[in-house]
């Protein structure tokens, strides 16, 4: 437990998009498919998942519909739009430029100690 | 498009705000019922599984709210809430919310009123296409100075008008076949309604093209109003031939609703072509008199590429050529242009700035009224003070506190402001159809539109928020530790603050308008009661012009005599008599000079005087209820065959004659140097109006001085009703084309007291609102002081003060403060009625009713505003009030 990491702000937006483009998701799947594709690395307590749906799904950015789940249950399934798709591109491509530039700046040795 | 969808996810919200929980709750369940699922694949038991579910979920209130915010629901939540705690708090103390409602209605309902009025006769362009290209020309400071050539002239020679048009205003008798009635008729050129740019509502309208010389264009259009209430909304009005003073008219069509010419308070019937003003007049000669300026109003049409300055000039070299071709006839004076709408600049500037002036006024009322519900509204934030403070101890914010103090205020202001603007939507409807002078269509077109709608919930929303940001200093200055621990008692200042000055004045002004509506009251009482010289009760006027009925001026008498006749024979009929103009009916009386008759040279300024002038049948003295004190009355015999008679008044006799009980037999000049005798003495009256000063009257017999104008009086105990029946139907017998206006003399006398009627009820309607505003203001004060001095209070009935001592304790100040200003206000109010006794008949202040009633106007008042507060102040129980503390 103690090995994962902390969100940083602004980051769960991101994940969720880049979860649900694989396919429509209800909650409990995002998290888990959030868990699955960054390998159990970053620690997301569950409720705090659903303001950031909601605040998505007002940004225009996902759609959401109910329906049922494999466990036969009723569900809230979320999927991405246009707007959505095109901003998880968008967002995928600023967040890769910044963590190459950090990541670069940290890797950098001193040339005098 | 972003924030156009979040704000629709707002308003949706905000509409089905259960909606939105449901889902959510729902959603979260079928979370945690999911993981519970897995965890149950685990091995672990299904309620061991859905505990552990819970609890990883984590605050479920707290994320509730996360995603409220999220949903962009939040706004709406808490407005919700502040607005249900508003109405529970404002419902506890109904006192405050009745009277700070009941003033926002006043002072709103005043402003949105005095607006629409505005609105309506100055803001809003004429109901025209593209008003703001016509203009109405004018001459010198008259706008009504233009002969009908002139006209002609000056549409022919200008280079800067599209077109213009004239119209003079005429009243005729029109007949479609039953019972005449009078019409108010527009004799427009033919370019009117093209110039103008009004197509017809029904038919075709007449054009420049219809006019080919005098009297060739019989056609007539009516007015959409006219039409709807004559001709009940008959389409097939049209081509249908009507008599107007008993010449055939063709109905051309209709016009459109709502255009009634382009004077706006003056609503006419019909509109004819000026060039048939001979059929309509009987009058030859004026059509084409240069010097005759008769025309009411010039209109023209700016061509676009002119400006107002350019059309001016062009306008006065026109002028300069008239003048030099036609020395004699045409006046001094330069040309103008003025708005259309108000007759030019006559009534545009009055208008104008009285209307402003009004503004103005309604807006400082509104501003005191403002003034005090924020001192009320300071006095409940003091005592809310500790509320307030243990909300900001328990983590609540200012801005969360102030924000539902200004949700108070608005809500406040709303409901007034609504209560307000429906109350002012009825006044202008009322206003609209309100006709003051029922033989003159004169009105006042003042319905409401968005605008006024605007302004009243603009002027809620600011006064609100004005009368709410009072207490803020109070709220943000509060420090809870200090206000918990000692209770709210803070220092109550002792000086004259300005708050104390506003409320003195509130309360003088409030008080001269009292007095003076209780003058003008009490004078027109006296003046309903008061000797005319004539009776209108038991009376009935009947008016009927003989030329325009077809009679020429040798059969007119003869024609009058007939009338008489006839009526004096219907059963019940006391006396009947004629006048030529009766006296107190609006406009005004005729008056000639006459001479001593000693007088040789009769130049007008050796006249000894100018009196009333009545030309009457020998019935009128009785059946108009003038008492004859000497002499005779005038008989059939006194023609044009026998001497020259008058009867006069005692005025007459003391001051022409010299004498009063040796009038009878003496004799006077008139201008034209003939004698006259008179045989009869009256006693005096009123002629002009009500308040003037007593005036000299001669009567003269029909027969030796005709008017073709014909009033008769018939005296008759029988209802008013029936008696107009008769009246009308033994007339009828006599000639069915003629133009018969029936009606009790008491009602016409309606127009004479307008004046006065006026002046009360606007004094009474200012006395109201200042009585309002200072009960709002004593009010708050009072309550204010009482609550701010509450443990002082207690102490000291805790150490047996009497009752009266608390009262006087607690409200001592605001009361001197009433007396002080009630007593200035009095005075001034008896120095003001001086002014109003021009106005209102016997309007004088040395009554004691009159100050016996302001007195106990004004303590009514203070005991109704500090009714609340004394209580207050009484019911205070030291005990818990200490141990609260």
């Amino acid at each position: 437990m103690t090995d994962q990491a902390q969100l940083l702000p602004g980051t769960l937006d991101l994940l969720i998009l880049r979860a649900v483009s694989l396919g429509p998701l209800h909650g409990y799947g995002i998290l888990l498919r959030i868990g699955q594709i960054s390998d159990n690395a970053l620690l997301i307590e569950q409720g705090a998942l659903y303001p950031g749906l909601f605040r998505l799904v007002r940004q225009g950015l996902l759609k959401a519909s109910w329906g049922t789940s494999e466990n036969n249950r009723r569900a809230k399934f979320y999927e991405l739009t246009v707007a959505g798709r095109k901003r998880l591109s968008e967002e995928t491509a600023s967040w890769n430029r910044l963590a190459t530039a950090i990541a670069a700046a940290l890797s950098q040795q001193p040339e005098e100690a | 498009m972003k924030t156009l969808d979040s704000f629709r996810a707002r308003i949706a919200s905000f509409f089905h705000p259960e909606d939105l929980r449901d889902e959510m709750e729902e959603e979260l369940r079928s979370h945690i019922a999911h993981r519970a699922d897995d965890l149950e694949r685990t091995g672990l038991r299904r309620d061991e599984a859905e505990r552990r579910a819970r609890i990883e979920f984590g605050g479920r209130e707290k994320y509730k709210e996360e995603i409220h915010q999220a949903a962009g629901t939040h706004f709406f939540e808490t407005l919700l809430e502040d607005l249900r705690y508003s109405l529970r708090v404002l419902l506890k103390s109904p006192g405050f919310t009745i009277t700070a409602v009941l003033t926002l209605t006043l002072a709103i309902g005043a402003n949105a009123v005095v607006f629409g009025v505005l609105n309506a006769l100055v803001l809003r362009p004429l109901n025209v296409p593209e008003a703001e290209r016509l203009f109405v020309v004018q001459h010198g400071s008259d706008v009504a100075s233009h002969s009908y050539p002139d006209y002609l002239d000056l549409r022919q020679r200008n280079r800067s008008f599209d077109d213009v048009a004239v119209f003079a205003i005429s009243q005729s008798g029109l007949d479609e076949g039953k019972d005449p009635t009078n019409v108010w008729e527009y004799e427009t050129s033919g370019n009117y309604f093209d110039t103008l740019r009004i197509q017809p509502y029904l038919g075709r309208l007449f054009h420049a093209s219809d006019e080919h010389g005098p009297n060739s264009a019989p056609y007539v259009v009516l007015s959409y109003a006219y039409w709807h209430t004559h001709f009940q909304d008959d389409r097939g009005v049209v081509g249908r031939v009507v008599r107007l003073n008993r010449h055939p008219f063709t109905v051309l069509g209709v016009a459109p609703p709502g255009f009634q010419g382009t004077v706006l308070f003056f609503a006419s019937d019909i509109f004819v072509p000026i060039v048939n003003h001979e059929q309509l007049s009987g009058d030859k000669l004026i059509l084409n008199a240069r010097g005759s300026h008769w025309m009411f109003e010039m209109v023209g049409r700016l061509k676009p590429e002119v400006t107002p300055m350019q059309a001016i000039a062009d306008l006065n070299s026109v002028d300069s050529y008239l003048k030099k071709s036609y020395p004699k006839e045409e006046g001094n004076g330069t040309y103008t242009l003025a708005r259309p709408g108000l007759h030019g600049d006559y009534l545009n500037g009055p208008t104008r700035a009285f209307l402003t002036g009004l503004m103005l006024l309604s807006g400082l009322i509104l501003l005191a009224a403002c003034a005090n519900l924020g001192s009320l509204f300071a006095a409940r934030a003091a005592d809310r003070s500790r509320e307030v403070a243990l909300r900001l101890a328990l983590g609540s914010s200012r801005n969360r506190i102030l924000r539902q103090l200004f949700t108070e205020s608005v809500l406040l202001s709303l409901v007034g402001g609504v209560a307000g603007l429906v109350a002012s939507i009825l006044l202008l409807r009322r206003l609209s159809v309100w006709q003051p002078f029922p033989r003159f269509p004169l009105h006042v077109p003042v319905s409401p539109d968005a605008n006024v709608y605007l302004v009243a919930v603009v002027l809620a929303l600011v006064s609100g928020v004005l009368f709410g940001i009072v207490p803020i200093r109070q709220v943000l200055r509060a420090n809870p530790y200090e206000i918990v621990k000692a209770g709210s008692a803070g220092a109550f200042g002792r000086r004259m603050t300005m708050r104390d000055v506003l409320l003195v004045v509130q309360i003088a002004i409030c008080a001269v308008l009292v007095t003076s509506s209780m003058v003008a009251v009490r004078g027109l009482m006296r003046s309903m009661h008061s000797n005319f010289g004539f009776e209108p009760r038991n009376a009935m006027l009947l008016d009927t012009d003989l030329t325009t009925a077809g009679y020429s001026a040798e059969k007119v008498p003869a024609m009058q005599r007939r009338m008489i006749d006839a009526l004096q024979a219907i059963p019940g009929v006391d006396s009947v008599g004629s006048v030529n103009y009766p006296p107190l009916e609006p406009p005004g009386t005729w008056q000639g000079l006459v001479y001593t008759d000693t007088t040789e040279d009769l130049n007008p300024s050796n006249a000894a005087a100018e009196p009333n002038m009545f030309n009457v049948s020998p019935g009128y003295f009785r059946a108009s209820g003038t008492s004859l004190l000497a002499g005779r009355a005038f008989t059939w015999h006194d023609d044009t065959n026998a001497p020259r008679v008058a009867v006069v008044n005692r005025e007459f006799a003391s001051k022409i004659l010299g004498s009063v009980p040796d009038a009878v037999g003496r004799y006077f000049k008139l201008q034209d140097g003939t004698r006259v005798r008179v045989v009869g003495l009256v006693e005096d009256g009123k002629y002009g109006n009500l308040t003037e000063a007593q005036k000299p009257a001669m009567f003269f017999p029909l027969l030796q001085s005709p008017a073709s104008w014909t009033w008769l009086v018939v005296r008759s105990s029988r209802d008013p009703q029936g008696l107009g029946v008769a009246m009308r139907s033994v007339l009828r017998d006599i000639d069915p084309g003629m133009v018969l206006a029936i009606r009790p003399w008491s009602a016409e006398l309606g127009g004479t007291l307008f004046p006065s009627r006026m002046a009360t009820v606007s004094l009474g309607v200012l006395g109201l609102m200042g009585g309002m505003l200072s009960i709002t203001g004593i009010f708050g004060m009072a309550a204010y002081s009482v609550s701010k001095r509450l443990r002082e209070l207690g102490i000291r009935i805790a150490l047996g003060a009497k009752r009266k001592e608390v009262l006087q304790a607690a409200l001592g100040r605001p009361l001197r403060l009433l007396v002080f200003g009630s007593a200035a206000g009095l005075l001034l109010g008896l120095l003001a009625t001086r002014v109003l006794s021009t106005i209102v008949y016997q309007a004088t202040p040395r009554d004691p009713l009159v100050l016996g009633g302001v007195v106990v106007a004004m303590s009514l008042l203070g005991l109704v505003a500090t009714w609340i507060p004394a209580q207050r102040a009484l019911s205070v129980n030291p005990l818990i009030l200490l141990r609260e503390e």
